[in-house]
Parts: C-alpha cells; structure tokens; sequence
C-alpha cells in the first residue's frame, strides 16, 4: 500500500513540476526521463540477470542516432516511428551482440561489450560522411502523435508537449519492465544471477534467457536514446563513449541495483546533483569519484538500500520483489 | 616506398614501446589481484604531467638540457608512492564482487581526471625543443628521431628485466605462485598483503613511466589517460589477460596496426583495433598468450 501511495506522490510530482515555471529544471528533467527509460532496461541485465555491461552506451547512442538520423536526413518525424524503428534497430544489433556476449560472464562480458562499445563510438567518430563524426548531427523537432508543433517556441514545446509524452512513455515503460520482472521470466533471470548452474539443472536456459535480458535492456536503452535525442538537439559520438557507460552503471549502483526504482531514483539524483555540480565548480568529477568509491565501499546497496536498511527487512523485500 | 614503411613501422614501435609500459602494469595487477585496473590510464596520464613538470623545473634549475631524460625517469618512479595509496582503497574489495571492483577503479579514474585539471589546467602542455635535441638518425631517407629510439631501447631493457625478475628472482616466484594459487601461497608464508602492495605499485610505476616517456614526443591533453585505458584494454585482451608476453605481443599489434592504419586509411584507426579485440574475444578469450579461463 505505502508503496503505490509513494508512487502515486511521485507521479503528481512529475506532472506538476512544469507547471511550477522552473524551466531550466523541467528541461532537465526530461534527460532524467530519458536516462531512467535507459537504465530500466540496464538494471534488468545488471541488478536482476548479473551482467555488468561496460557498452551500454552503444544502444543509447544508437536511439539518439535514430532519432536524428530519421528527422534530419530522411526527414521522417513522426515520434512514433522513431521509437518504433529505434526498437527495431536495436533488436538487429543487439541480437548478434548480444548472442556473442552472453557467452561470457563476469569480467569477459564486460569487456566484450566495452569493445562493442568502442567500435560503435569509432565507427560515429570516423565515419563522418554518415555520421557527422565528432561533430554529431542535429536532431530536428519531431511530430507528437502526428501533431506538427514546430510553430511552437522550443521551450515552450520541451516542457509542454514534449515533457508530457515523456512522461507516458517512461510510465508505460515502467509498467512492462514492472511485468516483465514480476512474471515468471523476472524469476528466471534472478534464479540465473543467483547461482547458473543450479538454473540450468532446474530446467531455465540459461544463455537464451541472459540473451532475451540482454535484448530488452538493449531495446529500452535504444528507446531512452531516442527520448534523449529532440531533448538536447545535437548527438555527438560522446554519447556512446565508455566513461559514459560507467556513468550508466554509476546511476544504477547508485538508486541500489537490487531494486526495481533503484535506477530511476539514481538517475534522478546523478542527473540534478551533477547539474548543481557543475554549476558550482568544474570539477564534478572529483565529487562523483569520491561519491561512487564511497557507494561502493559503504553501501554497495545504493541509496534505496541505505533508505530501506533502516526500517524492518519487510520494506526491503517488498522493494525488492 | 619502402623508407615510408619503415618510418610508419618505427612510429608504431614507439607507440608499442608505451603502451607495453602501461599494459605490462595492468597485467601484473590482474595477474595477481584479478583486478582490472581501469586506473592504469590515470596513471599514464598522471607520469604525462609530471613529466613536463619534471623537466621545466629540471632546465629551470639550470641543469644540463641533455640530461632531461633523467628528470622524466625520476618523475616516473617517484610517482609510484601512490600505488600503495590506491592499492589500500582498493583492498577493501579484494573478497567482493567484480563490478564493484571495476566500479572502485572508475571512481579512482574520476578523480584523478578533476586532479590533474584542478593542478595543470586543460591546456595541452609540452616539453617544447627537447625533444629533438638528441638529434635525429637518418639513413635513406629514413628520419627518426634518438628520443624514439631510445624510448623503444628502453620498453626492450624494461621488458628483460621484467621477464628476468619474475622468472630468476625470489619476489618473482612469488609473485607468479601467488597469481597460480594466492590460498596455496598464503599457507606457504607469503605474506599477501605485502606482495599485493609491492606488485601494485610495480603496476603503478610502469604506467607513470610509460606516461612520463611519451611526453617530449607530444603534449599532454586532457583526457589523455581516459583514451588509453582503452588501447591498453585492446593490448591485454589480444594478448591475454595476465601475460607478460601478451602485453608485449599485444602491444606491438595494436601499436603496428594504429601506426600502419594512420598512414593508409585512418578511419580504421581504432575500428581495426576493436575488431580484433572482439574477434579475439569471440574466438579466443584466453588471448594469444592467456591460460584458459579455469
């Protein structure tokens, strides 16, 4: 009950929070929008399944590269087939990837998608004639349910708009990943992370269901990517760099991994400290260093652990199930 | 033609030369901690800065231009007191998982990054003149630099050495029982913590090396180390996590291969690079020189 009571406070949070005439920190939040559809799919490979991907960026990139590729050069705008095709997009590079990776665990899954991850960023950074190389590309301003709102000034249209359909998506994004890791597949995932072996004697195959966990966390990804796209106007290949797949991880391990809201609640907080951060002193990096060797050494459960650890294990499990 | 090969396969030879510095120091830390060091490049970058550094206050001083080199190798040992530093962050997560220990090694990679800004600037720094001031060997129309040379001279006499310590000494024995076995090692009177922080800070000083060599023949950048961790990634997978002679084989590849793909068609740069690594990955994850994962 306290559960969906939260939830419900925090769903009329978001959808007041345009109203309250912070601009500035609307916009931003549309990146936690888009980050927190990423790292849904993320915490499915990481905090249910077990993997560490150190390329997720990749899939990232690959939406926002979508999204601008399809408004700026073949001049398709409707939002709904961006998303669409940067689903499918990401299903056809993340099937062989993935079928590649899920061989390995550990350390060499890790690495494996790093190198993924690194040639995609050379490819963007290189191939410039397609890519725009390290200048990046624009991303022009889609159509919203075939609604063309390109009279609308740019602000007004990213926190109007624009912020609403986010808010949909990442809802609706929410809800399958919530059904997903509910439904019998969810368990089979954990029973994977827990102990492989003991999975596979049970009867769960193992590298079909990491594979399935490795294409969902790459579809969604793909779809934060493309939500990210119309918010900052311009992707360039940095998007996909390796530091930034860290960061993806940073923000999981930072909500707490093992919970279902861990991510978002980390995206939301990586994403407005960072901001203030970064207004502050340049040297943001410093802090999240020093925050991220903190989380890992005191509280590798993340802020949801460190929030739940004090009330009874009751909370902890309802968070975790 | 062929002076053109040569030039472009010294190039990379240099190249390979650092590279094996600072993936010989990942090796040995792998090998030993099964860490993977994503600081190597930190360090790197870290000697980079030093280095120039080093060797301003060095001609500052008024001591002979010639003997720059000393100030560089000084500026690269001497750093190595900061691997007994990482190396107690890091013996918090020996027993624990593997993401948190990469994720341990992230954090030190971020906080070096905003260091190195916060004391050097963003502005590329270099050692200016020096470089060339050993002159150059030409011969049919082949110009490299002495500096080159004896950069390489130097990642060959540091590879003998490595290879000769760990293969003839006591502490080399120990080091290559306690990467076999460190339970087996432990029960034998090894003192673990101890060859822990000694062969971390080896790790360290050959990364500070490798970063404090490169400098006269470029500038330092920021972001520099962040960019090598994954050419030094590159080098281990190809070569195979924890061998020494993988790190040397690998190095020469992904050395070779930049240098060659840089002077015919340099879109492949790193594109080539990440394909071997994943073909190596996919077809033989031990790398060329690695024991097959247990």
């Amino acid at each position: 009950m306290k559960v969906y009571i939260t939830l419900g406070l925090v769903l009329f949070l978001i959808l007041a929070i345009p109203q309250l005439g912070w601009h500035y920190y609307t916009i931003l939040t549309l990146s936690f929008f888009a980050y927190a559809t990423v790292l849904l799919g993320l915490n499915l490979l990481f905090g249910y399944t077990g993997l560490l991907s150190f390329g997720h960026a990749l899939f990232l990139g690959l939406g926002a590269y979508t999204t601008a590729w399809l408004t700026s050069v073949w001049g398709i705008r409707s939002m709904e087939v961006i998303l669409l095709t940067a689903m499918v997009a990401a299903v056809l590079v993340a099937a062989p990837i993935g079928a590649l990776c899920v061989r390995y665990v550990k350390i060499y899954f890790g690495m494996l998608t790093l190198a993924f991850g690194m040639l995609f960023y050379s490819f963007l950074l290189k191939f410039y004639h397609l890519t725009g190389g390290d200048e990046g590309m624009r991303v022009l301003r889609p159509l919203l349910l075939g609604c063309d709102l390109s009279g609308m000034p740019k602000i007004s249209f990213l926190i109007g708009p624009y912020y609403y359909y986010l808010v949909t998506v990442l809802v609706i994004a929410t809800g399958v990943m919530w059904r997903l890791v509910t439904s019998p597949f969810g368990l089979w995932l954990k029973a994977i992370r827990e102990n492989p072996v003991k999975a596979e004697a049970l009867g769960v195959r193992v590298r079909r269901y990491r594979w399935y966990a490795f294409l969902i966390s790459a579809v969604y990804a793909a779809v934060g990517g493309a939500l990210l796209g119309p918010t900052i106007g311009q992707v360039d290949p940095g998007l996909t760099y390796w530091t930034q797949s860290g960061y993806l991880v940073f923000m999981t391990l930072l909500g707490g991994c093992g919970y279902f809201f861990g991510p978002l609640l980390g995206a939301l907080v990586f994403i407005y400290l960072q901001d203030a951060l970064m207004s502050m002193v340049p040297y943001w990096r410093l802090v999240f260093g020093a925050m991220l060797a903190v989380l890992v050494l005191f509280a590798p459960e993340g802020l949801l652990g460190l929030l739940t650890s004090r009330r009874g294990r009751k909370t902890v499990q309802v968070a975790v199930s | 033609m062929l002076t053109h090969a040569i030039n472009v396969l010294l190039s990379g030879i240099f190249h390979a030369a650092i590279l094996f510095l600072v993936a010989a120091g990942l090796q040995l830390v792998f090998g030993v901690q099964r860490i993977f060091n994503l600081a190597c490049g930190s360090f790197y970058a870290l000697g980079a800065y030093t280095g120039v550094s080093a060797v301003n206050a060095f001609i500052r001083l008024g001591l002979p231009r010639e003997l720059f080199l000393l100030a560089l190798i000084g500026a690269g040992v001497c750093l190595a007191i900061i691997g007994p530093l990482i190396e107690w962050l890091l013996h918090f997560v020996y027993e624990r998982d593997e993401a948190l220990q990469l994720l341990l090694t992230f954090a030190v990679v971020l906080m070096f990054e905003d260091v190195m800004r916060l004391i050097w600037g963003t502005a590329p720094l270099s050692t200016g003149s020096l470089y060339l001031i050993y002159g150059q060997v030409t011969a049919r129309g082949v110009r490299v630099p002495v500096y080159n040379l004896m950069v390489i001279a130097a990642g060959v006499v540091i590879a003998l050495l490595m290879g000769a310590v760990l293969a003839r000494t006591r502490f080399g024995r120990i080091i290559r029982a306690t990467a076999e076995n460190r339970e087996m090692s432990a029960a034998l009177g090894v003192n673990l913590r101890a060859v822990y922080v000694k062969v971390f800070t080896l790790g360290t000083m050959l990364g500070t090396l490798g970063g404090a060599l490169v400098i006269p023949a470029t500038a330092t950048m920021s972001e520099m180390g962040i960019e090598l961790i994954v050419e030094a990634f590159a080098v281990v997978v190809i070569g195979g996590l924890g061998s020494m002679r993988g790190a040397l084989v690998g190095a020469l590849i992904v050395g070779i291969l930049q240098a060659v793909a840089i002077s015919t068609y340099p879109e492949l740069e790193m594109v080539v690079i990440y394909l071997i690594v994943i073909g190596i990955l996919v077809l033989r994850p031990q790398g060329l020189f690695g024991e097959p994962a247990a």
